[in-house]
């Protein structure tokens, strides 16, 4: 490798021409490797990212029977892929609630004793129009229609 | 402070902890030999390369599938046709399967042609066989995840193999079947052996086999004077052209996935007779057709139990070549090693095609 030698006496030109070289497939071959690099990983990327699931999309599900839930109860019922929560406050008056928790998505319940809408995560609570009572969720409740089909309980998004 | 002082700043602090420079001295001082059989040493970085390749998409593939009878199937098809590029990372996975094989080979029958097994390499030859038969699991257990009829019949006649082995064979096939029969307890065991307990062996044995290659040096044919042979630098000459050799590889594995996608076939179904033209894979097609052969009584035994009795045979004489094949001074019965290998090269290539064909 004598181009390495200082002693050697060579041209300032040829030294420019030689370094020049030496960048330009430096540059190629990095070059190279990366956008080889890049199209192996790209797929990659792609293949990690979960496809999109047609979501059951649902306006109305049929929750029950009347006659199934007392007075001062709730339950949780499917509605599409999430869980809602009926409220039957008393003999007349039904509240459904999506049952999703404003603050980090957990599933609520209904307190008979309190007569309020709890959150077991964090302590969040709602009241029976679904605004925040206390604790940290930072929203209400989304509220959904409930309506009575003959002894049939349905629940169905509100317009 | 100028980049360069950082640099070296950093590798300071780095190498007063780690050690760095003892491992560069050590990268800088392994040599390759040059001659006519050089080439050859490429083959055990191919194989090496491609397991690296079959980590890599396995564990992309685990992100999706899911291993029981009822979902299987329908994950690997998922993958295939919902999951965005999951028909080429199937489709690599399976291709590189098979030329894992296919290199592992290679470089197997490679180091019996230039008698690399000599002394003292006499472990590595032994943890590589080790590695070759836990490839072969690999395949096997691999075959039956999509649970296709394929597979599903493909395990049931490879677990019978097992099951005519004299003594163990029933507990043996029990014990892979996680059953009497190939169920659902056999998809959970080959998924377990599959991505557990076959990569754990595997890593064991990668470490300790790349260790004693980089114990012992590379070997030199037999017949070449090593003190006369021309030697590259292993880093960069070595490791460059063998970066190339894998570039090289990966494009005929591209393009294989991609031309020649990986096919799914039907959903596995216990209570369906078996698919005709129904075959293990390559690799397995040898013994398979040689079982064919065999009628299903020779004098007293059962044709089943002498074929195995014959791959026993032949495979402890293949396990045991390096003890054998020498001399009193250790110098090497070559020529024997040779006829040897030649003999089963000659067997696996006309018995695999005949088994092919027929």
């Amino acid at each position: 490798m004598q181009r390495n030698e200082p002693s050697q006496p060579v041209p300032d030109g040829a030294v420019g021409a030689e370094q020049n070289r030496r960048t330009l497939i430096s540059w190629l071959l990095g070059g190279g490797i990366a956008a080889s690099l890049a199209s192996f990983f790209y797929p990659v990327a792609r293949f990690l990212d979960p496809p999109q699931m047609a979501e059951a999309s649902v306006n109305e599900v049929a929750a029950g029977k009347v006659q199934d839930l007392k007075p001062n109860s709730g339950k949780i019922v499917r509605f599409g892929n999430k869980p809602a929560l009926l409220v039957r406050v008393n003999d007349t008056e039904w509240k459904a609630f999506s049952a999703v928790c404003t603050h980090l998505n957990c599933t609520v319940q209904y307190q008979e004793a309190r007569r309020e809408i709890w959150c077991a995560c964090h302590n969040g609570t709602y009241d029976l129009d679904g605004r925040v009572v206390s604790g940290p969720p930072p929203k209400p409740l989304e509220e959904l229609a409930v309506k009575l089909r003959g002894d049939e309980v349905v629940i169905s998004r509100r317009v | 402070m100028s980049v360069k002082e950082l640099r070296a700043r950093t590798f300071d602090w780095f190498d007063e902890r780690l050690g760095l420079r003892e491992g560069r001295d050590l990268l800088d001082h392994k040599v390759v030999p040059v001659h006519a059989g050089t080439t050859w040493y490429y083959f055990g970085g191919i194989t090496l390369f491609l397991l690296a390749v079959q980590l890599g998409t396995g564990i992309l593939l685990l992100l999706y599938y899911r291993p029981s009878v009822a979902e299987a199937f329908d994950s690997v098809r998922f993958i295939m046709t919902r999951v965005e590029f999951g028909w080429l990372i199937r489709s690599i996975h399976s291709w590189s399967a098979n030329l894992l094989i296919f290199a592992a080979f290679v470089h197997m029958f490679s180091v019996v042609f230039t008698h690399a097994y000599r002394r003292p390499r006499e472990l590595t030859w032994l943890t590589g066989i080790v590695l070759l038969g836990l490839m072969l699991g690999f395949g096997f257990s691999g075959y039956l995840l999509p649970w296709n009829q394929i597979s599903y019949f493909a395990t049931k006649v490879g677990t019978d193999v097992a099951a005519t082995m004299p003594f163990a064979g029933p507990a043996l096939a029990r014990f892979l079947r996680g059953g009497e029969d190939v169920g659902a307890a056999t998809l959970t065991r080959f998924f377990a052996f599959h991505v557990a307990v076959l990569p754990m062996l595997t890593f064991a044995f990668v470490g300790v086999h790349l260790l004693l290659v980089q114990k012992a040096g590379m070997s030199t044919p037999s017949g070449i004077s090593p003190a006369r042979l021309a030697q590259m630098k292993f880093f960069p000459s070595f490791f460059l052209r063998e970066l190339m050799v894998w570039y090289g590889v990966l494009a005929i594995l591209g393009t294989l996935a991609a031309i020649f996608p990986w096919e799914l076939g039907q959903k596995a179904d216990p209570f369906s007779s078996a698919p005709a033209g129904i075959r293990p894979e390559w690799y397995f097609l040898a013994q398979f057709y040689t079982l064919k052969l065999i009628p299903s009584h020779v004098w007293f035994m059962e044709g089943e139990l002498l074929g195995l009795a014959g791959f026993g045979l032949l495979a402890a004489v293949w396990v045991t070549l390096p003890f054998w094949a020498k001399g009193r001074e250790g110098e090497g019965r070559t020529r024997l090693a040779t006829g040897v290998g030649v003999f089963l090269v000659c067997y696996l290539f006309a018995f695999t095609i005949l088994g092919y064909l027929k």
